[in-house]
């Protein structure tokens, strides 16, 4: 599969190349010149060919001023032709410097380095920065700014300023200025000094902090002293608050990811009082839906998702259905037994995945568009497949929320669990109600199991971990409630994430636990509870 | 006087007894004194099973205690059964001494390991028997004692009580599981060498827990027994029927609940601190919500409310377990999960309520704790 | 506004942890000089906006017998929960004599120290025997310690013989109050109560569901009570409101709205208006 893809690319490669060559014939031919008089007697003429070699602006000229700077470039000792090597165990192997064509294999003894020293090195390295810095593709401008931060000197302003006077992109601008300012801080004029200290108050580019620290254990003047620490300052508030955001948004992601367990449990527990153990597997079952439907599917992967979360509701709900009317319908106004029965289930359910799928964790695929993630600044990046599922949190919240709220299976599900007798006295079918409701709760498991599957890994026991955290979710956040659900859910993921830095992950989940408990000292109903006579009983 | 007060009716309990005395004088026998090649040679290996099979029955009763009659249903009752196996383990670990891999004289094996330079301070007395027995009693007892006072205060009750004891136990097997809490992590405790200067490897030492274990199960009924059949066990049971009632009636039902809950958990660490010498490790699986919540499962199978249902429900459960695990793995967790079902729905009360079900026709089964309000509307006698 | 509203509950440190409050002394004698057993001053429940109990303001007398009427909501049974300390008002006063502040009590402590309380629905420990219910409701120390090792003695056997016997449950001893008919788990109830020698008893529709015999026996039963108790009743059967009250109230929409004797209230025009717009 791989090998057929790589062929396939050098293939693709090859043709593009034989494309380019017919237009770029001529320049090719100059191009070849110049890399031939890389190899010149004198280190004078050799400075020179590596100027004529970046003034082609070739695309290779970059891959071989790289080689030069690397002590790769050699030359043939039979045709003086100028070569890149790999270094092997016996012997080189070759590539046509100008062409980039494989020479084969030779022993060590027929190609010789061409020298370079200091001098050209100082050289090489101008020419592969103002290379970099030249190219078309913004990206790999910003790219090569960015490597450079860290071995700005005062040599390179020159550099840096032409390239800033000829910068579109406002990005790789700001990036150059700070570059700038990075070496000028390295400058013997103070005033210099702390002009750059002041375009870099709050520049939270990692290796502008490291500079300032660096420049702070040298540095005799005081003012200069002064600036670097509040410039310092500054930026370590930014990564503070940055750092703040990030923890923020695991904690958030965290909390949609319980949020989606819950909200399943907030139905079935909430509005019906039916404790269901099998909550979990439900989860898990949506999971291994997820899983099913990408082996049915191996060539659509980036469509697998949109089928596997109506499948997995499907299936989830189903169960739900199945183990409604089979199981719990007979064990209503039992609370305690419904627990025992359900947790019988979800023992079921797990031992059915082991035999019938595998005993072992199974590789759910994430697509293309749920990897990746969205940078925001040097320090702070959102990995899509947290932030999707965040979203699709929200959205699965609003949906619950509208069926319940406008629907007439809404209002009947609402109707039978404030009156069960009087429901039914009215007409309503409370055992489909019933059977309904539970489907809906379970089949929300279900889809939870979906997203759950991008996230974590996906194996018979994976619900066991949610079922307790989705309790305490429900439980805290009063209920009955689905915005309880919905407030317990994120706030007990962002505390979770602010806790774990100094206490770990294992206490943090404790602290939270203690929390919990201590919380229902203070009011047992949750965050938000229904309040009422009726409700005290 | 006392004792026919106690057994008045309680002819279940006298069979158990009776059987729990029957094996103390066979078994022993059966292992020391009948030689290897007699098929009737009992092998040192079932003489364990067994020590375990009662310890387990100890636990069940403990559970069965505060379930079957105060309607607690505990899904972290394993946390002090574990608690309980800790404490011995600390001390059977601080027994090997020098013997250990590292032949450290002070340290156990873990610690030397972890690069550790000196023992936690709540490592300290463990050397000596007397306080790991007072700590198997006290860590449990204390631990129920702080959740119980917290939970039972705040009226947290029926399936919440639950599942807040299920979150107690499954944060303590988080803790347990971590290297650095001091007791072994992943591995726990284990390779001890002896107890009280007997070697656990000897068939006297393993007959001599066995025993242990029989005398600690029939004391134990008997004290419940004692509990149930006073006036304590009365309004206990009143608690379990009609809370709020009992509350208007005068009783503070908070006290009521903690103490028996905390002499209850103190019953699981003993079964623990028994247990552990007998199968020669502890490790943070004991802590699991599973482990749990299968003893729930020997309880109702059992006849919850019933004491020696309990013990016998816990013996003959693990006694399928051993047999299935053994013949069939693949069958016994289906086997558990149906069992968790079918009990529920078709044998409320248990085997023991199956023959006795025929026997007081005019007593209603047993309720769950439900919120007062609903008792009376959804269940009961034949006048509601 | 309303998370202010809700941030402040949440730091009433009263209604928090309410164990960090000092305890107020118990003080047994309960002092009734004036007249009053009960006061309730101002009291205030709200349940989400809706007031259950809106500034009510009742006193119950020494040895009265007292009914309390009103239409569904006015408040009867959450008027009973803020006196047991079931239910906690949001403001106001309520007092057991003229010392003992219930509000700071504990249901517990508010039974043991004199008041006792009928449900609306009758419970009775079902599992237990008749016997067992009443032994369970004697008066007296209530540890756990102390029952765990308690004996009946021959006078306490004498007491639940004789509230047996007022009762009418004697033959009924040793059989499960579960089998009960439905009066006479009413019986037992306040036979029950009986047996906690109460000061104060508050009794929620004791004869609903009764035959018109046994409704005519609690009635005698509970007049017999007054002098010695104080009984409140709450009671929707006007009939038998009538057989027993001296003094009735009308309570609506969380307020006394006519107190008197019942020709008078029956025949003030709020409490018809009330009626009749039902």
């Amino acid at each position: 599969m791989i090998g057929a893809r790589t062929a396939f690319s050098s293939l693709m490669f090859g043709l593009l190349l034989l494309a380019g060559m017919g237009a770029h014939a001529l320049a090719a031919e100059d191009f070849t010149a110049a890399v031939q008089s890389l190899n010149a007697k004198n280190f004078t003429a050799k400075g020179e060919a590596i100027e004529a070699v970046a003034a082609t602006g070739h695309d290779r000229s970059v891959v071989v001023l790289r080689a030069m700077l690397d002590g790769r470039l050699y030359y043939r000792k039979k045709d003086r032709r100028v070569v890149i090597v790999e270094r092997l165990d016996k012997g080189f192997r070759l590539t046509d410097a100008a062409t980039g064509e494989t020479l084969g294999e030779v022993g060590k003894r027929k190609v010789r380095k061409i020298a370079i020293n200091n001098k050209l090195r100082k050289r090489l390295r101008a020419a592969l920065a103002r290379l970099s810095l030249a190219h078309h593709d913004p990206r790999v401008r910003h790219q090569s700014v960015t490597e450079m931060l860290a071995s700005v000197t005062p040599d390179t302003i020159p550099l840096l300023e032409s390239a800033l006077a000829r910068e579109t992109d406002e990005a790789v601008s700001e990036l150059l200025r700070t570059a700038l300012a990075l070496a000028a801080l390295a400058s013997t004029d103070r005033e210099q000094r702390l002009q750059a200290l002041r375009t870099l108050e709050g520049n939270i580019q990692p290796e502008v902090a490291n500079r300032i620290r660096r420049l702070l254990d040298k540095e005799k003047d005081g003012a200069v002293r002064a600036a670097a620490q509040r410039a310092l300052t500054a930026i370590e508030d930014k990564l503070k608050f940055y750092g703040f955001l990030e923890t923020l948004f695991f904690g958030l992601s965290l909390g949609s990811v319980l949020l989606l367990a819950a909200i399943g449990l907030a139905i079935t527990f909430g509005v019906m009082g039916v404790i269901n153990m099998a909550h979990g597997e439900l989860i898990m079952l949506g999971a291994y839906t997820t899983y099913l439907v990408q082996a049915l599917m191996p060539d659509h992967l980036e469509y697998s998702l949109l089928v596997a979360i109506p499948a997995a509701f499907l299936v989830s709900g189903l169960f739900g259905i199945a183990i409604e009317r089979g199981v719990i319908r007979f064990l209503y106004g039992r609370p305690l037994e419904t627990l025992l029965a359900t947790f019988g289930i979800s023992l079921l359910l797990q031992q059915l995945v082991r035999t019938t799928i595998s005993a072992q964790n199974v590789t759910v695929a994430n697509p293309q568009w749920m990897s990746g993630s969205l940078e925001i600044n040097p320090v702070l990046s959102l990995t899509y497949n947290r932030l999707y599922i965040l979203l699709f949190a929200l959205l699965v919240f609003i949906v619950l929320l509208l069926i319940l709220k406008k629907t007439s299976l809404g209002l009947q599900v609402r109707a039978v669990s404030q009156n069960r007798a009087m429901a039914r006295a009215i007409g309503i079918r409370s055992g489909w109600v019933d059977a309904m409701t539970f489907g809906l709760g379970s089949g929300i498991a279900g889809v939870a199991g979906v997203a759950l599957s991008q996230l974590t890994n996906v194996g018979p026991n994976m619900g066991q971990a949610y079922i307790i955290d989705s309790f305490m979710v429900v439980v805290f956040g009063g209920v009955g409630n689905l915005w309880g659900t919905l407030v317990g859910a994120f706030s007990l993921g962002v505390i979770n994430k602010f806790l774990e830095p100094w206490s770990g992950a294992v206490l943090a989940k404790i602290v939270v636990l203690v929390f919990i408990i201590l919380f229902i000292q203070k009011r047992p109903r949750g965050l938000f509870p229904q309040k009422g006579r009726s409700a005290e009983h | 006087m006392l004792l026919k007060r106690l057994y008045e009716s309680d002819r279940g309990g006298m069979i158990l007894l009776a059987a729990l005395l029957l094996a103390a004088i066979v078994v022993p026998l059966l292992n020391l004194a009948v030689p290897e090649s007699s098929p009737f040679h009992l092998s040192t290996y079932t003489v364990t099973l067994l020590g375990k099979y009662l310890c387990f029955a100890l636990l069940a009763l403990a559970l069965d205690l505060i379930w079957g009659y105060c309607g607690i249903l505990s899904l972290g009752h394993g946390a002090f059964f574990a608690l309980g196996g800790y404490a011995m383990g600390m001390y059977l670990m601080r027994q090997i001494g020098e013997r250990g891999v590292y032949g450290h004289p002070v340290l156990p094996d873990f610690m030397v390991f972890l690069n550790w330079q000196e023992l936690p301070w709540y490592w300290h007395g463990f050397d000596m028997f007397w306080f790991a027995v007072l700590m198997v009693v006290l860590v449990p007892g204390l631990l129920a004692f702080v959740f119980g006072w917290l939970a039972f205060r705040s009226r947290v009750t029926g399936v919440y009580l639950s599942i807040i004891t299920q979150a107690l136990t499954f944060a303590l097997m988080l803790a347990f599981f971590r290297n650095e809490m001091g007791f072994g992590g992943n591995n726990g405790l284990t390779d001890f060498k002896d107890i009280l200067g007997f070697s656990l490897q000897a068939d006297g030492t393993r007959v001599g827990l066995f025993l242990a274990s029989a005398i600690m199960l029939a004391l134990a009924y008997l004290a419940c027994r004692f509990i149930v059949n006073s006036r304590l066990g009365r309004v206990v049971v009143a608690i379990r029927d009609a809370e709020d009632r009992t509350r208007f009636v005068g009783y503070k039902v908070e006290r009521f609940k903690l103490w028996l809950f905390v002499f209850s958990a103190v019953l699981a660490g003993i079964a623990g601190a028994l247990y552990v010498p007998q199968v020669g490790i502890i490790n943070p699986s004991e802590f699991s919500p599973l482990n749990s919540i299968e003893l729930v499962i020997w309880v109702a199978i059992g006849g919850r409310g019933t004491l020696y249902g309990a013990a016998l429900g816990a013996i003959l459960v693990n006694y399928a377990k051993t047999y299935f695990t053994a013949a069939l793995p693949e069958l016994w967790l289906f086997a558990l999960g149906a069992l968790f079902v079918l009990v529920t729905i078709f044998l409320p009360r248990g085997l023991v309520g199956l023959v006795q079900g025929r026997r007081k026709p005019d007593r209603p089964p047993p309720r769950d704790e439900t919120p007062s309000g609903e008792t009376p509307a959804t269940t009961g006698g034949p006048g509601a | 506004m309303k998370t202010l509203d809700r941030l402040r509950e949440h730091l009433r440190r009263d209604r928090v942890f309410d164990f960090m409050l000092p305890k107020v002394v118990f003080s047994p004698a309960l002092d009734t000089r004036h007249g009053p057993i009960l006061y309730l001053e101002g009291v205030t429940v709200s349940f989400d906006g809706f007031k259950a109990l809106n500034e009510l303001t009742l006193y119950i007398d020494d040895g009265e017998l007292r009914c309390i009427i009103g239409p569904n909501g006015a408040g009867k049974t959450t008027m009973m929960d803020v006196i047991t300390g079931k239910t906690r008002p949001d403001s106001g006063s309520v007092y057991f004599g003229q010392r003992i502040d219930l509000l700071r009590l504990s249901e517990t402590e508010i039974a043991q120290g004199g008041i006792g309380r009928k449900f609306q629905k009758p419970t009775v420990f079902e599992q237990h025997t008749v016997f067992e219910n009443l032994e369970l409701s004697l008066a007296g120390p209530k540890g756990v310690w102390h029952t765990l090792f308690a004996r009946l003695t021959p006078a306490q056997r004498e007491r639940i013989d004789e509230v047996l016997e007022i009762i009418g449950l004697t033959a009924q001893r040793h059989r499960p109050a579960g089998v009960l008919s439905h009066g006479q788990k009413q019986w037992l109830e306040i036979g029950m109560l009986l047996m906690q020698s109460p000061r104060l008893l508050l009794v929620d529709e004791p004869v609903a569901g009764m035959t018109a015999q046994e409704t005519e026996r609690t009635a005698e039963l509970l007049t017999s009570l007054a002098g010695r108790h104080s009984v409140v009743v709450v009671e929707h059967d006007m009939e038998f409101v009538r057989t027993i009250a001296r003094k009735v109230t009308v309570l609506h929409e969380g307020r006394v709205l006519a107190e008197g004797s019942m020709d008078e209230v029956q025949n003030d025009p709020r409490v018809i208006e009330v009626y009749l717009g039902e």
